[in-house]
């Protein structure tokens, strides 16, 4: 199995999901240029959490317009499996991947901190090893992590089960709705989601409930 | 400042035109006398900010130069962008402090974001990657109709920087005080890791090598901040807005991926930021370490605006700037990475032989001036200088308010609420190293790919400073050692970021003299040197000063970072411990301000050097041998404070039935003081170790339950004493 890393300037997680890529594989994922016009052979791309372009315009929007973003869209709709982690959701939903849009937090602060996340739907390649239900403490880090979408699109989420995870009651940081944490496709092969499961993917840092998103992509592909 | 070009050189320099420049009219005379003919107005300039307080360090140098900064952990002391100690392994870890307190106060979101962009700048100049951030603010009363302005202002900025460009702002301190009303303190750290053997310097040497431009073109944003940076404010003050730098952290998080790329070659000589002073300071200073002179052509220089004088090139303080010199035909190479990042890259001169800063602009000579004295000819002054009156003891104590009203009170109080509505703004966990985040004594952050940690604290009680100057200084030093200590890692050095008041004032002087001495004693006694700093002076709004607020900023490393203890309760049944001597020493604590509401100046708690040393040695040794669940330094607020804050952290309540339950023995604020957790198959050898040692220490109780009991006079449930800490400053800020 190979996994790439898309690189945009100003992405700033990159390398910390690599990290954890390249303990789940037994090598380093690739890393791939923002500039080019196509991705390396790999089964997985992983959109990484920053600041792509700065946020300028809007998160993500720039970014889902640069060159390698058609060909990562050309082989999600081939069968690729792709993950958006914070600014890489934000990418996802701006390139049309996945619907619906990341607005600024209720709050109107940035917000840091730990989130009991609900695992609604762990028939996916990413979340197969938590339970269905499960409760799992993963971080934000966002200014724009209140997911948003009309009546009729959420409720298209709810009937094709494209709710991957939730926070949970009374840990919404940002005002999303639904409590909606994080979204796949229907088949589950595109997952985008605020929370940072690379940050909490060791007991050093705290804990690992993060560590077996990785486990499962990498089992399944491999 | 607005003079079209061919107009500005042909000015008379006048002496309203010397004053506006901050110089004195005998500074003029001496630059006169350095030039042998009258400088013209772009000469001036140069000259000016090269002069200012901020760049010469006129006021501070000669006390300076008495701070110790030496020791066998020490690659590079104070004199460069940042400081560099040996953390082992090959391993370097570079680090400074800065202020950017007037610009912060006049528009505190970029002026807090550029002071964060400043310092990392600092930081991977020096060839390492920026891995923590922190920030020591000070804002006035809470109650100030500007207050809630500026927190919100500062925080955004500096989260809004340090977030985006992906550096962890793991720790930090803030204070409110009046004195702060008008000139509130925003003081950013930033610590990197580099090899011992990749380590860049200023230097330039090499007559014929390129200089280059990197980053962000310039624009007329900044010009004279390092003038405003050293002069005292007054009401007009915020006119001076334009004169703020506007940050850009995305393009800052460009140029230094740009630059690590580009420094992984040997192809650089010497690289230096266009910090305050912009290109005036960047290249006086790398020419003048190098010992050449530099010409500089400022056609080539990118701009951002048209019709821009030399004048304003010179002095404009643009963000994200930087500035070296290559080893010649390595230019194309460099030239791609930075256009890779999409950044300006530009050769705009070289270094010639003639000790000279010699710069042309539209086929013109616009300014000729020596080296030397633009870079260490400054005047250093040694201002009078009065000693603070030694503070008297404080006496006639009238304890109206119960000990446990007392706590609670405290618990709420603007000096030991939970800082969390602020550090849940920065993002605290990116780079994926951050083991121990805001909230702890020390922040613990990974050296990446490896089992060992950088300890990180800032700290100052700027009241004991203010009390008694000497004794204020020794005890920031001492307090940072110890927060540092407490995680179990061994302190190696400090960076310090001086912030007083009017240096033409004797008594503001004092203060200063005072503070460095006591400093000085302490990284002495301490083995904790100085290799990097900043001064900021004249922080004053019409006459009246702040208190006198010398932050320290430490680093420490933990060799084996699963030995490290966090400063909260873990488990039940674990035995507490106080280390070190209880006098009950009340004056200048937070007790005397918020519970008796007396602010007169009296004694702080005297600290003794020796029993700092010993007793913090004795607790690194016990959490190196595994014998210690948790530690904890006692400071503001005391004992019973301490206690609380250690049931917080992990909703662990104690019982503590062998303390004496006054006032005095509860909040007094003496040092050299901290509280350890120790399980049950620990005590003995806990107990062995420190009566060998001759440590005094105490058993006081035990962890358990959901309050904190101490003694007959205090219970308080656990869920109480958080609602009181955490929602003083979300209560504020709403």
């Amino acid at each position: 199995m190979q996994a790439a890393v898309i690189v945009f300037p100003g992405s700033n997680c990159d390398r910390d999901v690599a990290v954890c890529l390249e303990a789940a594989l037994g090598h380093a994922p690739l890393m791939a240029w923002h500039g080019d016009a196509s991705l390396p052979d790999c089964d997985l791309i992983v959109l990484p959490g920053g600041f792509s372009y700065g946020d300028y315009l809007r998160c993500g929007s720039m970014a889902a317009n640069s060159p390698i973003m058609r060909d990562v869209v050309a082989q999600a709709q081939n069968g690729a499996r792709v993950l958006g982690i914070c600014n890489g959701f934000q990418v996802l939903t701006e390139c049309g991947l996945l619907p619906g849009v990341l607005m600024q937090n209720k709050g109107l602060n940035f917000v840091c901190r730990n989130t009991h996340l609900i695992i609604e739907r762990n028939d996916t390649p990413f979340t197969h090893h938590y339970a269905q239900g499960e409760e799992i403490i993963i971080p934000v880090a966002h200014n724009e992590g209140n997911y948003f979408a009309d009546d009729d699109t959420l409720k298209k989420l709810q009937d094709e089960n494209c709710i991957a995870m939730t926070y949970a009651p009374d840990d919404n940081p940002n005002g999303a709705c639904l409590d909606i944490a994080g979204i796949c496709s229907p088949d589950g092969h595109v997952l985008g989601m605020m929370p940072h499961p690379e940050r909490r993917a060791e007991a050093a840092l705290g804990g690992d409930d993060g560590k077996r998103m990785f486990t499962a992509i990498v089992e399944t592909l491999s | 400042m607005t003079l079209h070009n061919r107009h500005i050189n042909e000015t008379e320099i006048t002496d309203a035109i010397v004053a506006e420049h901050g110089l004195t009219p005998a500074e003029y005379a001496e630059i006169v006398a350095h030039m042998g003919r009258t400088p013209n107005m772009t000469e001036l300039g140069v000259f000016s900010v090269m002069w200012s307080e901020h760049c010469s360090y006129k006021s501070s140098r000669k006390w300076l130069k008495e701070l110790p900064v030496d020791g066998p952990q020490v690659i590079q002391g104070p004199g460069e962008n940042a400081g560099v100690i040996d953390i082992g392994d090959g391993d370097a870890a570079i680090f400074k402090m800065e202020s950017h307190n007037h610009p912060s106060f006049i528009e505190p979101y970029q002026g807090a974001a550029t002071g964060v962009g400043g310092i990392m700048r600092d930081v991977f100049t020096m060839g390492a990657r920026p891995v923590a951030n922190l920030n020591a603010l000070r804002f006035g009363e809470p109650s100030h109709p500007k207050t809630r302005h500026l927190v919100s202002g500062v925080v955004a900025g500096i989260g809004g920087y340090g977030n985006c460009i992906g550096v962890p702002t793991v720790g930090g301190e803030v204070n409110f005080d009046a004195s702060y009303n008008g000139n509130i303190l925003v003081n950013a750290m930033c610590v990197g890791l580099a090899r011992t053997d990749k380590i860049f310097y200023a230097a330039a040497t090499g007559v014929g090598a390129p200089v280059v431009y990197v980053g962000s073109k310039t624009g007329r944003d900044g010009i004279h901040g390092a003038t405003m940076a050293s002069a005292e404010f007054d009401d007009a003050s915020e006119e001076k807005r334009p004169t703020v730098q506007v940050g850009d952290p995305f393009t800052e998080k460009l140029l230094l991926e740009a630059c690590l790329e580009l420094m992984a070659s040997d192809a650089i000589i010497g690289i230096q930021d266009m910090g305050a002073a912009g290109l005036t300071s960047s290249s006086v200073e790398m020419a003048d370490k190098g010992n050449v002179g530099i010409h500089l052509n400022l056609d080539k220089v990118p701009c951002r605006e048209t019709h821009m004088t030399g004048y304003e090139m010179l002095l404009s303080e643009s963000q994200e700037r930087m500035l070296m010199v290559l080893k010649p035909g390595r230019e194309a190479e460099a030239e791609k990475i930075f256009q890779r990042w999409g950044l300006d890259f530009a050769v705009i001169g070289e270094l010639t032989d003639t000790n000279r800063m010699q710069v042309s602009h539209e086929g013109r000579e616009i300014a000729d001036m020596p080296l030397k004295p633009l870079a260490d000819g400054a005047p250093e002054y040694d201002r009078p200088h009065v000693k603070t009156p030694p503070a008297p003891a404080l006496s006639d104590i009238n304890h109206k308010v119960p000990v446990d009203a007392a706590l609670k009170q405290l618990m709420n109080s603007s000096e030991i609420a939970s800082r969390r509505w602020i550090w849940e703004q920065y993002d605290s966990m990116v780079m994926g190293d951050t083991i121990a985040g805001p909230g702890g004594d020390a922040a613990l952050v990974r050296v990446h790919g490896s089992h060992k940690a950088l300890a990180i604290s800032t700290d100052v009680t700027p009241r004991y400073c203010l009390a008694d100057p000497v004794t204020g200084g020794m005890q920031a030093v001492a307090e940072t050692w110890r927060n540092i200590t407490a995680t179990g890692a061994k302190p190696l050095a400090i960076t310090n970021c001086l912030n007083f008041g009017n240096p033409e004032r004797p008594e503001i002087m004092g203060q200063f003299v005072g503070c460095l001495e006591g400093m000085g004693a302490a990284c002495e006694a301490l083995d904790f040197p100085v290799v990097s700093g900043n001064v900021s002076l004249y922080n004053e709004t019409n006459g009246a000063g702040i208190m006198p607020t010398p932050a320290i900023g430490g680093v420490g490393v933990m060799a084996d970072l699963g030995k490290a203890v966090g400063n909260g309760f873990i488990e039940t049944g674990h035995s507490i411990y106080l280390i070190g001597e209880t006098m009950g020493h009340l004056g200048c604590s937070l007790y005397q301000r918020a519970i008796l509401g007396d602010r007169s100046q009296v004694a702080p708690p005297p600290v003794d050097l020796h029993a700092e040393r010993a007793n913090g040695d004795f607790l690194r040794a016990a959490i190196d041998g595994g014998l210690v669940a948790a530690a904890h330094d006692l400071s503001d607020g005391g004992l019973a404070v301490a206690l609380a804050e250690m049931c917080l952290k992990n909703a662990i309540g104690c019982q503590i039935d062998n303390l004496d339950d006054r006032p005095e023995i509860l909040f007094g604020e003496d040092q050299a003081r901290y509280l350890v957790a120790i399980a049950p198959d620990s005590m003995a050898a806990f107990e062995a170790q420190a009566e060998a040692s001759a440590i005094p220490i105490a058993a006081l109780g035990k962890t358990g339950g959901a309050d904190l009991t101490i003694g007959e006079t205090i219970h308080i449930s656990i869920k109480e004493l958080g609602e009181l800490h955490e929602s003083w400053l979300p209560d504020l800020m709403q």
